[in-house]
Formats: structure tokens, sequence, C-alpha cells
């Protein structure tokens, strides 16, 4: 029994049942025997009369219909033919036939609906995302070139040229604590002025150390280098790619 | 340039899909801004300028389509690559999968709006009220005129969101549309019998495709 009432929930009327036993004869739907279906129809509405009263009224309309086509079968052909010469003049049969037919079509396009249904939600549109316009538009900004830098560098390099005696001493400015002070006075203010950088510079050994810190930084794409007119100053200022708080990582990549 | 390539490059670029109407505008605001000879492309131009992209892009074999989902096109990557591209953006915000009664009742309206409620029964053989509040809901199916009948009950069809929701550029893309949208509701043709003797011809011959391709009023064959 609870084997019974598992399929039932299947059938999604009388004649999905119907459907289903008439597929279980395995010939062809109009080739059926409607009366052994019939037999079956009513053994299985017995059932699901014990586990489903409202569902079961559907199914027993139907099954009235089907003893009505085996009770016209039990009749002898002549009397048959009369009979319906003398009513509607619509055998039930080929009424039922007809329906199953076409139940049958939908249920099978609903098959194939599911089946897009499915596919479909492995179709992703191409929905790219909206290019907001820009609500203030920045100043036209020109990326320094490297020349551009080589010829501020130099700018600032030529104050020490005229410096002809030579002092040996320890070195005092390292590129890795020239890093540490950019990000140090990044921090501070948005924007340095490639010149601010150098004013405080004493030396070549600075301004070279200096130099180099803002071309590692560069490399490491922390900082960007500015200018906003043609041939006019160079501002530095922190790259948006990168996290500045991330602590002075960028010492050590130095020594390298 | 041809004008498909305008398109191409419209659509690539498209936050939504595009009607024919709506990239037809797109070119008339671009003549204005800049003249050019693509400004008084025709609607029908646009059509077949789509069609004929969306076939160069399948010849390609490419791993997205062109496609027109309920009249409005755009690039949707082919079923088979879903596994990568749920990788990459996740699961598709979608509503729940339909349940078979509710695939069966819309399939039934798909095919042969508009029609009744009685009309949907009788093809199903079962009541469709609480299947039939489940797609008015998901705004599947919606209201489409009245029948011409006593108490002038309401007519169903699918709407716009159906052909969405099952990626559809009209209903004449539904799969056997050509057959399932001809065959007739109602009126069976002339009973048949199953005995020898009877006054009509053999059941066994009719064919599902004859039962299907007949007219619907086919008028009854003659009894001998």
């Amino acid at each position: 029994m609870a084997d019974y009432k598992v399929q039932f929930e299947v059938f999604e009327g009388p004649l999905d049942l119907l459907l289903y036993l008439v597929k279980k004869e395995e010939v062809d739907i109009y080739e059926v025997n409607l009366t052994k279906v019939a037999r079956e129809f009513i053994e299985y509405v017995e059932l699901m009369r014990e586990f489903d009263l409202e569902v079961a009224g559907e199914f027993l309309v139907m099954a009235s219909t089907l003893l009505h086509i085996k009770s016209r079968d039990l009749l002898p052909a002549d009397l048959q033919a009369v009979d319906e010469d003398g009513e509607e003049g619509e055998d039930p049969r080929w009424e039922l036939i007809r329906k199953l037919v076409e139940y049958k079509k939908f249920k099978d396009a609903a098959e194939r609906l599911e089946f897009i249904e499915h596919a479909q939600e492995n179709v992703y549109p191409r929905l790219p995302v909206a290019v907001a316009p820009d609500p203030q538009p920045a100043p036209a900004r020109i990326t320094a070139s490297l020349f551009d830098l080589l010829g501020a560098v130099n700018e600032v390099l030529r104050r020490f040229q005229t410096r002809e005696a030579r002092e040996i001493y320890a070195e005092q400015w390292t590129v890795g604590g020239k890093i540490a002070d950019i990000r140090e006075r990044l921090a501070g203010s948005a924007q340095l002025r490639f010149g601010d950088l150098f004013a405080a510079a004493g030396s070549r050994e600075e301004v070279v150390a200096t130099f180099l810190a803002i071309l590692e930084l560069v490399r490491l794409r922390q900082l960007d280098l500015i200018q906003e007119d043609a041939f006019g100053d160079i501002s530095l200022c922190r790259s948006a790619e990168f996290e500045w708080e991330a602590g002075p990582a960028t010492a050590a990549v130095m020594e390298s | 340039m041809e004008l498909k390539h305008i398109l191409e490059a419209l659509l690539f670029s498209a936050q939504k899909p595009l009607t024919p109407g709506e990239l037809q505008a797109l070119l008339v605001a671009a003549n204005e801004a800049s003249p050019n000879p693509f400004g008084d492309a025709k609607a029908r131009d646009i059509v077949a300028a789509l069609e004929t992209l969306s076939q160069e892009h399948e010849a390609g074999g490419r791993t997205y389509r062109l496609v027109c989902v309920a009249g409005a096109w755009q690039f949707a990557s082919q079923p088979e690559y879903g596994l990568w591209i749920r990788a990459l953006v996740g699961q598709k915000p979608r509503p729940a999968r339909l349940s078979k009664p509710a695939l069966e009742t819309l399939a039934i309206i798909a095919y042969r709006q508009p029609l009744t409620r009685a009309e949907i029964e009788q093809i199903r053989g079962v009541g469709i009220d609480g299947v039939m509040q489940t797609l008015m809901e998901r705004e599947l199916v919606e209201v489409a005129g009245r029948a011409e009948a006593p108490g002038r009950p309401p007519t169903y069809g699918t709407t716009k969101l159906f052909l969405e929701h099952f990626g559809l550029r009209a209903l004449d893309d539904l799969p056997d549309a050509s057959e399932l949208r001809r065959i007739p509701l109602e009126k069976p043709r002339e009973p048949v019998t199953s005995g020898q003797d009877t006054t009509t011809e053999a059941p066994a011959q009719a064919t599902l495709e004859e039962v299907l391709q007949s007219e619907p009023s086919a008028t009854p064959a003659p009894t001998p």
C-alpha cells in the first residue's frame, strides 16, 4: 500500500494516471485495450479513496467514463451499432483517446519547457557595469614621463654641481630611509611637489637616494607622478591602487 | 563600417537588452551629435542586421550568442559555460523552479492562448485553481480578455516575463510551436468505435500526425 501511495503523488490527475497505465501496456495509444486499462484504473482509484477522497473526485469521473466504455464493449457489436446511432453518436472511447493524446502533447511540451527553464539558469546575459559619467572631471593630468623626471632631478642636482671639493663620509642616506620618509610625508598630505622633496637636500647623494626612492615607489605602484601641464611641475601622490596604511614593508624590497 | 558593426558595439556595451526601436533611437541620437550615414536606418534594416550578426556569432562557434528575448536583443553566454561563470559571478538571482503541474498548465496556456480556465481544466483533467494562482503571482500569466461565452469568463495568456523566464524571442519560438499551437482545442471528429461492424472508419489507421494536422472544423466522415 505504501508503495502505491508514493506513486499517486506523481500523478497530476486522472489523465496522467491513465497515460501511465496506457504506457505500461506498451502499445500505441490508439490500440490500447481500454477495458483492461479501465480495470487497473479502478483498482488504483479504490486505493486512492483510502488515502485522499478529495483528489479522488476527478478520478471517479474518469473511472465512470472508463466503466461506460467497458460496458459498451461488453455489448454485441450489432447491438452497439444500433445503440450508437440512437444516441448522441459520440463514441466515449474515441473521445477519451483524443483527450489523452492532447493531454500527452502538453505533458511533453511541459517537459520541454522544464528543460528550457533549467538550461536558461545557465545562460548569463552580458550586462556590463554602468560607465558612470565622472561628476567632477579631474584636471587633465599628464602622467610624467621618465625624461620629465630625469630633467627634474637634473635641475635639483645642478645645485650641487659647483662643489668641487670632495669629502669621504659614511653613507648617510639610504633609499630605504628615503622611501620611509616619502611615505611619511605623503601620509600627511595627499600630494607633494617634486621640487619640495629636494628642497632640504644637502648633497648629491641625498638627491640620488631620494630620486631612487621615488622610482622604487613608482615601480611598486605605490606612487603616481603627475604633471598637470606639459613641462610643468611634477607632483607625487599616493597611488589609488595601493593601500598606504600597509606599513613599511617596502624598505626590505629596496635592498635587492 | 556597417550597420551591424555599430549595433554589435552598442549591444556589447548596453546595460540592458535593447529593442530595435531603442537601437534606432540611438542611431538617430548619434547622427544628431555627428551626422553619419547610419542615422536614418529603418527598423527593418536593424532587425535584418541583428539577425545577420546573430548567425555570424553562431557560425563562428563563439561561447556567447546574440539573442533576442521578448523582442529585445542582448549578448548572453551559452548554457554549457554556466558552471564557470557561476564561479565568477555567483548564482543568478532566480525564482524557484516551476512545479510539474505549473509547467503543464503554463504549457497549455502558452500554446493555446487566449483560453479560459475551464478550457485549461478540460485539457488537464484536473482543477487548476492553486496552480493558476501561482502562475498569476509570478506574473507568468495574465488575464488576456474575456471569452464570448455565457458569463463572459476571463481568458488567460502568457506575459513578457514568461518569454524572459524561458529565454524565448516570441511565442513562435516555443518548441514545436507550429504543431502544438495549431491543434484544435475543441470538437472531436467523427467518433470511431472499436467493433468490426462499425458505421465509421477504424481508429487504428489514424496516426498521431493525422489527428494533429486535421483541421479544427473538419467535417465528420460520411457514414455509409
